[in-house]
């Protein structure tokens, strides 16, 4: 029993392994691990193509955001010039 | 009635990320892209007695936006799009006859290619806002920021599995919202 839970993983443990492996932060061992679930596991293959066709469609679309700290001094900034105008 | 009100006490953390994406796509250029859009909050903030409500905020700060993109293009005079000329000397019994060389732009992309990244950008923006907040900011932290994960659990003060099971959460979202309106 210990050894099969030791290779065969559950279906939310096999989408978070496919999450990671989206940022290459999965391990050899988790691949493998995904890619037997992935064999015989209908929702797994599912979720896998879903979860390429969202990474490939954020990197063609390049899109882009502000850093935290830019955000932060931005807010600051407009805070700023909300009370000016208060005033 | 207006059917929409103005808070601009939201505005960076409800559109400062569309906007600046919107507006990077349009002038490629980071350091001037985060300045139009504070330019366009400030002129945002001046004429907010002009909104009346009949468009969404964030319609109408991306109609502010545009009039500052162009506005930075009259400013600059940019020969953007257009072939650069080169000109030079062939050899010594050629001096002083001028060769015109056209040189293709690195980055050429066609109109076409430029306007389905710019919808496609747009699509993800519009499902990134559905997302809870927490999930969102970490999405966009390690998905469009490309944040380490150790970096991220510190400022947010979560573990890595929190992380990924957040993520998780995230991209279901985002795949099942992309899948409505985009794929």
């Amino acid at each position: 029993m210990k050894n099969k839970s030791f290779l065969f993983i559950s279906c939310e443990e096999a989408q978070i392994i496919c999450d990671k492996s989206q940022y290459k932060e999965a391990t050899l061992w988790e691949k493998f691990k995904l890619s037997l679930r992935f064999l015989w596991c209908r929702i797994t293959r599912t979720y896998v193509s879903k979860n390429k066709k969202l990474t490939q469609s954020l990197k063609q679309s390049k899109v882009t955001c502000l850093k935290q700290s830019e955000k932060e001094n931005l807010k600051e900034t407009l805070q700023k010039e909300l009370k000016k105008q208060e005033h | 009635m207006p059917k929409h009100t103005i808070d601009p006490n939201q505005w960076i953390d409800l559109y400062s990320d569309y906007l600046f994406n919107f507006t990077v796509s349009r002038v490629n250029d980071r350091e001037k892209a985060k300045d139009l859009v504070q330019d366009t909050f400030f002129a945002g903030l001046k004429s907010m007695k002009n909104f009346k409500g009949e468009a969404s905020e964030r319609t109408w700060l991306i109609s502010i936006l545009k009039r500052k993109i162009i506005d930075h293009y009259r400013k600059i005079n940019s020969n953007k799009g257009k072939a650069e000329i080169r000109v030079e000397f062939n050899s010594e019994d050629d001096e002083g006859s001028w060769l015109e060389k056209r040189v293709a732009d690195p980055d050429y992309k066609t109109a076409e290619d430029t306007i389905i990244n710019e919808e496609l950008g747009d699509a993800i923006y519009n499902c990134l806002n559905k997302l809870p907040q927490k999930q969102a900011t970490v999405f966009r932290m390690k998905t469009i920021e490309g944040l380490e994960t150790d970096t991220i659990c510190n400022e947010l003060n979560i573990t890595p599995s929190n992380l990924w099971v957040i993520i998780h959460r995230a991209r279901i979202t985002m795949a099942e919202c992309m899948e409505k309106n985009w794929f």
